[in-house]
Parts: C-alpha cells; structure tokens; sequence
C-alpha cells in the first residue's frame, strides 16, 4: 500500500473553518445575549415523536433501528410505546412544570397519528420537522432531486396537518447531505438541529440565505446516555443538573445560554425513568431566571439583538 | 510485522532505580489538552478511515468543533485556576485555523507538543520520505507560530509506522506519549539518539473514559481520583507520573467541567504533587535519571 503524496497537501489550511457553512468564533467572545425578563437559561425542551417502519431499509446506519429477524415486533413495538403511552407521561410533567416544548416529528407519524398534532397544538407548542420517518435518514451522495422531494413532502405535510408555519428542521438521526441546508432554507425553514458545535444559536449560510443553527443537545439526549452510553437514571439526572448549574453560573457573567434536553418518549417515557426527569426539570425550573421556550420563540429573541 | 515493538527492554517496577521528583515530590502530574482539527472532508488512508458515514458526517464533526467554539476556553479557565498548565497536545494546523486558541495557551506558559497536522491525517502507510515531510511540516509550524521546539510526540491519532520512533529520535524530539507500559519515563531504544516515553495514561484519557467506555462525568472523576490516590501511595517507594490526556469538546461541556474542577483542586491539594508539563519531567528525567537507567538497563541485559 502506497500513500499519494497529495496526502500531505491541505488545500484548506486557512484561517476559520475548513467549510464555508458558519464562521469560526469562541463562544465567550461574543456579545452577551439578554433573554425576556433577564432570564439567564433558556430551557429548550425537545420532544422527539418518531416511526420507525417495521420494513425500514435506511441508507445509513440508523441507532434503534429494527435489528432483529422480520418481523421485529419488539422493536417496532417498543418504539411505538413511547408515541401510545411514555409521550403523555412526559407532556404531563411537562405541563405540571409549566414547561414549553418543540416538539419534533416525523411526517409519516404525524399523518398516522394526527392525535399527537392536536395535543401540541393544544398547548401552543411548536413542531419542528423531523423528516419523514427514521427509515429515511438524508445521507452525503443522496440525489438531490430525490431529497428535495422528500423535504418538500415533509413540509406540506406537516404545515397542512397542524397549520404551523415550520420553521425548525432537526433530520433524521441528524445525518445530512451537502444539500440538505440549502433544500431545507429553500423550503422556508429558518433553523437546523443537527450541528452539536454549540451551546448557541448561531448563523448558518445555505445557498437559499442564511438561516441559524440552534444547539440542540447531543450530549444530553435520553437516548444516547440511557440507550448508547447505559447510564443509570441516577446519572441521567446528575448531567442535567450538572449542565443546568454550569450554564447558569455562566450566565451570570457572559449572557444568557440555552439548556436543550432531547427526550424520546420509548425512552424517557418509560413508567421507571418518568421520576427521574421530573427531578430534573424541577430542579431547573426552581431557580429564578428560568425561561422556558420553544426553539423558534428562542430565535427570535436571539436575532432581535444581534 | 514485528511480534513486539522491539522499543524497550522488560523492566518490572519492584526492580529498578528510584526516580525522585522535585522537592521530594511523590508524583508528577500533568495535562495534556489535545488541541484538535477535524476536517469535514479528508483524503482517504488506507489505514483508517476518517468518519464512519459518507461526507458530511455531520454529526462527529461538530462535536468535535464544540470543543474549539465552546469547550476549549472552559477547560482553560478551569486549569488556570488551580494552576495546572497545559501540555498541549497539538494538530498544528490549529496555528492555521484557530490562532485565538494558541495565542490565549501561550500567554499562560503552555508547552506545545505535536499532534500531527490534522486528527483526520493518519501516518499509517506513510514512507519514510512523507512521514519525514510531515514531521518537519509540524516542526517547522510550532516553531513558527509559538517559538517554541517540539520536544513531544503523540503521533496523529494514535497512528504510526515503524518508523516513527527512530525518526523521532534523528528530528530532535526528546519524549513519545505513545507508548502506556509504564508508570514512570522509560528510555525508548533507538539509534540516532535519545528518546524517552513519558507516561499518558491512555486509561485516564476523557476519550477512552466516556466516550469508548461510556463512563458518566462523575465516575470520571472517582476513576481520577482513585488513580492518583493510588499513585501518590506508591510514589513514596519511587517516583510516579500521572497524566490526564483531555479533548475539549468532551471535557469542555457543561455538565463535565465542574466535575473536573473537583479534581484538579483534589490532586493539586495534595502535597507531595509535582504539577507540571511533559517537556518538565522528560527534561528532570534526562539530567537526573536517564544515564542511572540506562546502564542499569544494559547491565541487566549483560546478565542475561
């Protein structure tokens, strides 16, 4: 095995990022934000409500996906559990809080389940597009003709079942194409979920204008530290405290910040782990200078000052 | 391919030379940042790939970007205040992309070391000539950018060749993090000059801990303490070093820093703690210990 010596050329060895998407800056070098009411945190609570087709075939490896011999009704079922009973042990906590959530979803599920439309719209909340189902990750190489027709069914979709405006997109397992920020802006979407660089929103160039990056959380996503990483509840709530105490006491000095919890209902809705969340939530939501939000009420506040 | 690294003799802790550290110190302590640049979109090796999906893996990316953006001054803030400096571990094509960084871990006296160009350029496969142009690219970079000499290696990514060692020695380069045999500096067996390893303690590496062990924040911090605690103990038989080897946009999170406060302020309450820099121990260990060692090496060698 040989190595060409192209290897050792870096053609975007420059100053700022190796891409032209957003551009290179430290977060305590920016201007302080002030959230309404001289909030310090703003609490962003994302709901995730997702379908994961029992024949699904994604492109790219999907986490949780069916992975036992067809039929897999355990999977599919265990999924589905948190659409049918662990989403309303969280809306219940949630509206015992007082807290306001994005509620992201996938079109396929919001026309099999119009129900769970309702029940946000009932609450004023805001849904954000989660693509058409997690079957259907957008992926690098995917044609763009095809993604484009698929963003603009999702969108339709969506805006006719809820009559919301839709301006958040979170992908499906976060993956994108190239393409997918230009397709989605095209589409009149003003804010991605998918980049984690982070605790900010932040601008975000597309070929159809910019658009903003909002910090959905990662890190802090039930899944990935109760399902990937097998973390205890216990734990679980250790890390939202613990980020909660830190972007707190740096609000005090550098501006308001964003706290994002990601929540899956097969997850965090299970009947064992429902207590654990609402510790944390009260936890959070017993300091002052707490503002709870959606992602589009946060993005306003955060382009109006900047 | 070898069947063993052929870099070192076998040397058991409970028959060796002492090692003392300064002021009678029974560990050495230090922190090693690594400093790093993913790119999106790199060249292929052979040897590794860079991202496990096709481009843009959007995802890995800009978690990795988070530490620049948002993790790194954190993590920075946190040492200065217990008086940990840095060892900076370093893709130098940081000194290209984001000079902020290296400009605020200059002004705090931070050793820089090398870390290859990009994480996301390995040397697996390299001839000699191109890991050779890699090694003076890296050189000659930190030099330019910080005035200081590299005087530390942890090869990009972990990835070498068999090469690597020697070559190392012929460019100057005092001390490899790459080798995890032993808890104190070790001399490396090459030919055209001295080498040492000095101790990463690739176990305690924020990396290994929470993302491939999947360990919480707060376990992290009980696997720290317990290895000091552990060290420092033994330490008073002959001198130990311990590293923590860290990665920004793992450490640098909200809900980890804290965490990690905690232990900084442990290990530095402690006494009989030499905190310090990589290129501070390789420099004790050569003036004081190298020579000691050596013959102690080759006359057990002799022996057998």
């Amino acid at each position: 095995m040989t190595l060409s010596d192209d290897y050792l050329k870096y053609p975007k060895r420059g100053h700022g990022m190796d891409h032209d998407r957003y551009t290179w800056s430290q977060l305590h070098e920016r201007p302080p934000v002030i959230w309404p009411n001289g909030a310090r945190v703003a609490l962003w609570v994302v709901t995730q409500l997702q379908w994961f087709p029992m024949d699904m075939k994604p492109a790219v490896p999907v986490p949780a996906a069916m992975a036992r011999p067809y039929p897999d009704y355990w999977n599919y079922t265990l999924r589905d559990y948190g659409n049918r009973i662990g989403v309303f042990r969280i809306f219940k906590v949630l509206d015992k809080l007082g807290i306001r959530s994005s509620v992201a979803i996938n079109s396929a599920l919001a026309e099999r389940y119009p129900y769970l439309v309702e029940q946000v719209n009932a609450r004023d909340w805001e849904l954000i597009a989660n693509g058409l189902d997690m079957g259907h990750p957008h992926y690098g190489e995917m044609d763009r003709d095809e993604e484009a027709a698929l963003i603009k069914g999702v969108l339709q979709s969506l805006r006719g079942l809820s009559g919301q405006k839709i301006r958040g997109w979170l992908s499906p397992i976060r993956s994108e194409s190239m393409n997918t920020p230009d397709l989605v802006a095209a589409e009149g979407i003003e804010y991605l979920c998918d980049w984690a660089n982070d605790d900010m929103p932040y601008a975000f160039e597309t070929t159809a204008g910019g658009i903003h990056n909002m910090p959905h959380t990662m890190e802090l996503d039930d899944q990935q530290i109760l399902i990937s990483l097998r973390h205890t509840e216990r734990e679980y709530v250790d890390q939202l405290k613990d980020q909660f105490d830190c972007l707190y006491a740096e609000a005090a000095s550098q501006g308001g910040r964003v706290m994002a919890i990601n929540l899956n209902p097969w997850v965090t809705g299970q009947a064992y782990r429902i207590k654990a969340l609402e510790e944390a939530l009260a936890y959070i939501t017993a300091h002052d200078g707490v503002w709870s939000a959606t992602g589009g009420e946060i993005l306003d506040a955060f382009k109006a000052q900047t | 391919m070898l069947r063993e690294p052929e870099l070192y003799d076998y040397s058991p802790m409970a028959d060796r030379p002492k090692i003392t550290w300064p002021n009678g110190a029974r560990v050495a302590f230090w922190v090693a940042p690594n400093i790093e640049y993913y790119e999106l979109d790199p060249p292929i090796n052979p040897g590794r790939r860079a991202w496990a999906k096709p481009h843009p893996d959007v995802v890995p990316y800009s978690h990795r970007d988070y530490g620049n953006r948002a993790g790194f001054w954190r993590m920075m803030e946190a040492m200065a205040k217990y008086g940990v400096r840095g060892s900076v571990s370093l893709n130098v094509a940081l000194c290209q992309h984001h000079p902020e960084i290296i400009a605020a871990c200059n002004e705090l006296d931070w050793e820089f070391f090398s870390h290859g160009v990009y994480n996301t350029r390995y040397t697996y496969t390299m001839s000699e000539a191109q890991e050779r142009a890699m090694m003076e690219d890296v050189i000659a970079t930190i030099k330019d950018c910080t005035g200081q000499n590299v005087d530390g290696w942890l090869a990009p990514a972990l990835s070498y060749t068999t090469n690597t060692m020697e070559l190392l020695a012929e460019y100057g380069v005092k001390y490899t993090c790459d080798l995890f045999h032993d808890d104190q500096p070790q001399p490396v067996n090459t030919k055209s000059g001295p080498l040492i390893s000095v101790p990463y303690s690739l176990e305690m590496n924020d990396t290994v801990v929470l993302s491939m062990m999947g360990k919480s924040s707060r376990h992290y911090s009980d696997i720290l303490k317990a290895n000091f605690d552990q060290l420092y103990e033994e330490g008073a038989e002959n001198g130990q070093v311990m590293c923590i080897p860290l990665h920004p946009f793992l450490i640098g999170q909200p809900h980890r820093i804290g965490n990690f406060a905690e232990v900084l302020d442990y290990i530095t309450g402690h006494d009989k703690v030499w905190v310090t820099t990589g290129r501070e121990i390789a420099a004790h260990y050569y003036q004081h210990h190298y020579d000691n060692v050596v013959a102690s090496l080759a006359a057990k060698r002799e022996a057998r």
